[in-house]
């Protein structure tokens, strides 16, 4: 009977070398998406067993995890929840994480390989785990203006700013904003209840309108569309150009001014006027005389159609190629298809104030260990040059008669010389979207601003709503 | 014994050196295991280290002794490493009871009676019958007369469940236990050995009929088919088993172990064909039949399809959550105490092994799988030293029983194979598992006794001139 029995022998270690193997499986091979399973509670409770590091601005923590006596030992807290939450994003056991919670997890949960080292010591000496710090560029008194700017009128929109010679993010705001403490609290009845509340508000309070949301841009458009003109080399400021009371095409709609307004009597006007009163039938003829290929490309020069993380991703702001000469004109003024986020008009502006080279957005400054050792110091890299040092120039110049006399007067600042342009957007709706792109100061920028808001009245315009909104921030950003 | 002897025993020691330090390593090692528990969970050592550890000693130094005193040549390592699986596995009972009160704590809930006291009775119970068996079975091949007995006994403990009210054999759907009161049992882990000795004592007996009688057949040999009979019944009965008691491991285990001590009765692979395309049709007709099997496949077919994992009955849950549990442990584990095997439903019994991968990891698991692949091997050595056929069979039926088990419980949890609901040896909790399984180690050591011992040396020829006194 041995021999037999010696193939039953052959038989158990077949089948010992089968769970061997497959114990690999689960435990190597498959051990990654097995651990990291939404379902996996595990994970949670680890990542709630120990300090998530902090999200700093202006040195205080804009986001920080308080010990507690329940299972979970640590809650995430934000501090000043609504104004940093297009930034902070929220950390929550019930909807995981978003924003910088989400883009920079591996740091402030303490797995990001730049923590390793520490983490091997923390194993050996058996000290508890922690997580990393993040510090924003945010600027807290810009991020504050920007705030207190939109929500004291109630207005649903967005700003940003940026520094232009760096493209480090000084304000990202959003309104109407949410608490990410609300959706972040350890009893998922609570954090359902709040996050449907915030999802049945028809106002959308979780988007974040600063870089997930596409507006058209209306007249701050045209500051691209000049920029195109300008670097043909055969237009400077004050080059006379048509402006007619309408453009009319042999086929498609009119092209008329805002409120059938006359641009200038003699039906002609320089660049920098037609800039300056922000006129439509002048640019929507130069659009068309220089063409929708120049206009797009200098879109693009500025950054449109890149895809961008600052970490977070940023939804894509698109100027498509048009033909037809009424569509090419509408895309000279902002309108038709036409779509960007309100970051992209401020990298336009920041653009422009740097001498005309676009810098990568970014909003971490610093990564820093729990023992407060910088891990790493962002370092500001440029995104594309958009026009020539001296085109920039022009367009500073022009910008700055907008303000001085134009229709952005309501973003000057006494002793500054402040460098702007309006936009009022038609968009189907009743009421324009009101912009106003705008930086300061004009000789040495330290600031540039986007200000959009959604909710104006049919006779608003960007100069009357938005422009003040962007004075604040610079006021904000300079000290005043 | 000179070089030119040659007898089958040759060359084994008593070697029950070996065995003793190898139980102190198995002693240290749960020893160990507790303090890491205690320490990670309390951030101090269990209280009752010391009490803990001289039980410990007293109950395996028991063993050793008896061992030393009445089987003195087996095999030195099956018992440290029974010990040594025991002692983990009581370690991490415990430390699921600690599990299991802390949540009771937070959610505010009375704290339930631990598993692990219960359990470290049953293993002194154990423990007292490995030591009843070592001490009454002298010679293993006494238990060959009580072949029809132990049949009697075996089947009815296997069907017994069957046919006694819901009432009192079934407990979380499975219909496998004798309740009366709180006395409640297991019975399908005894009727495994049971069945097992008279499995070997009817083939012993029978083998040379099944294994040459039959016709050729295209290169195979057929047997007759009035010899079916047996492999027909065992097949009958496992199919009763899986109907009535919804217990697909019991079912696969008894039909598994018939199977390959038929085959090794026989050396006849015909008779392992036959039982294959047999074990493939229960296993078609099971499938398409029973719906608690048909849960169990698409459990394991798609376990992380979320319609599949959220159904009421039948879900991948507790697979899906034991395969989280492995996952998150990964190469080296979260640590003892560190993890949360809890989450697992029954993580102390059938899922006892994804506590192991989450806390001690593949290293852990891997440990594991080579104690029980040694454990086999030492049985099975022990079959393949016997001297006799019965010692022979029954060495073999339950060493592989032993493997099939291991095979089937671990393949369940780690979705090798479709879910069952087996016990794993000396690890889960478990009366029934634990006393039978101590059991089942003291006949393996008793036949690995018997053929590891030296045999007496031939008889001088007797000189044909001598005068033979015949007494009267």
């Amino acid at each position: 009977m041995n021999r037999p029995l010696r193939k039953v022998v052959v038989a158990a270690l077949l089948m010992f070398a089968a769970l061997l193997v497959n114990a690999n499986l689960v435990q190597v091979v498959e051990a990654h998406s097995l651990a990291n399973d939404s379902r996996n509670s595990r994970l949670l409770y680890q990542q709630y067993s120990y300090q998530r590091g902090p999200i700093v601005v202006g040195g205080k923590p804009v986001a920080e995890s308080v010990a507690t006596h329940d299972a979970l030992k640590y809650l995430r807290i934000y501090p000043q929840g609504p104004l940093y939450a297009p930034v902070t994003g929220y950390y929550s056991l019930t909807y995981k994480y978003s924003g910088i919670e989400a883009a920079a997890n591996d740091l402030l949960s303490g797995s990001s390989d730049k923590l390793f080292v520490k983490r091997l010591s923390d194993y050996f000496t058996g000290r508890e785990v922690q997580g990393g710090a993040v510090v924003l560029t945010i600027n807290p008194r810009a991020q504050q203006a920007a705030y207190d700017a939109l929500t004291s009128h109630h207005y649903r929109g967005a700003v940003v700013a940026i520094q232009p010679s760096t493209g480090a993010i000084l304000a990202l705001v959003s309104t109407p904003s949410y608490d990410p403490t609300k959706v972040s609290t350890h009893s998922a009845a609570a954090n359902t209840a709040a996050w449907d509340s915030y999802l049945k508000n028809p106002y959308a309070p979780m988007l974040d309108r600063a870089i997930s949301q596409t507006y058209p841009p209306g007249s701050t458009f045209k500051v691209i569309t000049t920029a195109a003109a300008l670097s043909t080399g055969n237009y400077n400021p004050d080059t006379v150009i048509p402006a007619p009371d309408k453009l009319t095409f042999a086929n498609g709609k009119p092209l008329g001014n805002f409120a059938g307004e006359t641009c200038s009597s003699s039906g002609r006007m320089t660049l920098r006027d037609a800039l300056r009163q922000s006129c439509n039938t002048a640019y929507g003829a130069l659009g068309v005389h220089i063409g929708s290929a120049r206009i797009v490309n200098q879109a693009e020069a500025f950054g449109v159609g890149r895809s961008l993380s600052i970490p977070m991703p940023v939804a894509n702001s698109r100027v498509p190629r048009e033909t037809a000469a009424p569509f090419v004109a509408q895309e000279a003024i902002g309108q038709h298809d036409d779509s960007v986020t309100p970051l992209q008009m401020a990298m336009v502006a920041a653009g422009i104030a740097n001498g005309g080279e676009v810098m990568r957005p970014y909003l971490v400054a610093q990564e820093r260990a729990p023992d407060s050792s910088v891990l790493s110091q962002a370092t500001p890299k440029p995104l594309s040059r958009a026009v020539s040092p001296t085109v920039a120039g022009e367009l500073t110049s022009m910008m700055e008669t907008v303000v001085t006399s134009g229709t952005g007067t309501a973003a000057q600042i006494p002793g500054v010389v402040v460098a702007g342009k309006t936009g009022t957007a038609q968009h189907g709706g009743a009421a324009p979207y009101a912009w106003f792109i705008s930086f300061a100061p004009a000789t040495n920028p330290s600031v540039a601003v986007a200000v959009v808001v959604e909710n104006t009245t049919p006779s608003d315009t960007g100069g009357i709503v938005a422009a003040p909104i962007a004075r604040a921030v610079m006021e904000a950003v300079l000290g005043r | 014994m000179t070089a030119g002897t040659f007898a089958p025993a040759a060359g084994f020691g008593r070697r029950r050196g070996t065995e003793l330090s190898l139980i102190v390593f198995a002693i240290v090692l749960t020893l160990t295991a507790y303090a890491a528990t205690g320490l990670a969970h309390g951030k101090h050592l269990p209280t009752d280290m010391v009490t803990y550890g001289l039980g410990l000693v007293a109950l395996f130094g028991v063993a050793h002794v008896v061992v030393r005193r009445f089987a003195p040549y087996a095999d030195p390592l099956l018992l440290p490493i029974a010990a040594a699986l025991n002692g983990l596995g009581l370690v991490l009972i415990w430390r699921l009871d600690l599990a299991a009160a802390d949540s009771a704590r937070e959610a505010h809930r009375a704290v339930p009676r631990g598993a692990a006291p219960l359990q470290l009775v049953w293993m002194c119970i154990g423990v007292a019958l490995f030591v009843a068996v070592l001490v009454l079975v002298r010679d293993h091949r006494k238990l060959r007369s009580y072949s029809y007995t132990a049949m009697f006994f075996g089947l009815a403990l296997l069907i017994l469940p069957a046919v006694l009210p819901a009432s009192h054999s079934e407990v979380n759907g499975a219909r496998i236990w004798i309740r009366f009161g709180a006395f409640s049992f297991q019975p399908g882990e005894v009727a495994k050995i049971l069945l097992e000795v008279f499995f070997a004592g009817y083939l012993v007996r029978h083998r040379d009929l099944l294994r040459l009688a039959g016709r050729r057949v295209w290169r195979i040999d057929l047997p007759r088919a009035r010899d079916l009979g047996p492999l027909l019944l065992a097949w009958g009965v496992s199919l009763l088993v899986l109907l009535r008691e919804s217990d697909l491991g019991s079912s696969l285990l008894f039909f598994g172990i018939f199977l390959v001590m038929l085959y090794i009765a026989t050396e006849r692979g015909s008779w392992l064909l036959l039982g294959l395309v047999l074990f493939v049709v229960g296993s078609l007709i099971a499938y398409a039949t029973i719906g608690h099997v048909h849960d169990r496949v698409t459990a394991w077919l798609d376990p992380f399809n979320n319609h599949i994992y959220n159904k009421k009955f039948g879900s991948s849950y507790q697979l899906d959550q034991g395969l989280f549990g492995m996952g998150t442990g990964g190469i080296t584990g979260t640590g003892l105490g560190q993890g949360r095997p809890n989450l697992v439903p029954f993580a102390n019994t059938d899922f006892i092994m994804a506590s192991i991968g989450e806390e001690l990891g593949l290293v852990g698991v891997m440990g594991i799988l080579t104690c029980y692949l040694l454990f086999v091997s030492r049985g099975l050595r022990a079959a393949l030293g016997a001297r006799d056929g019965f010692g022979k069979l029954l060495a073999a039926g339950l060493a592989f029983s032993f493997a099939l088990q291991v095979f089937v419980q671990v393949g369940g949890v780690t979705r090798l194979i479709p879910l069952t609901g087996l016990t794993l040896p000396f690890l889960s909790y478990g009366g029934s598992s634990l006393v039978t399984n101590w059991v089942l180690l003291a006949l393996l050591l008793r036949i690995s006794d018997a053929g590891r011992r030296p045999q007496a040396p031939p008889a001088p020829a007797p000189d044909e001139n001598a005068t033979v006194v015949v007494r009267p």
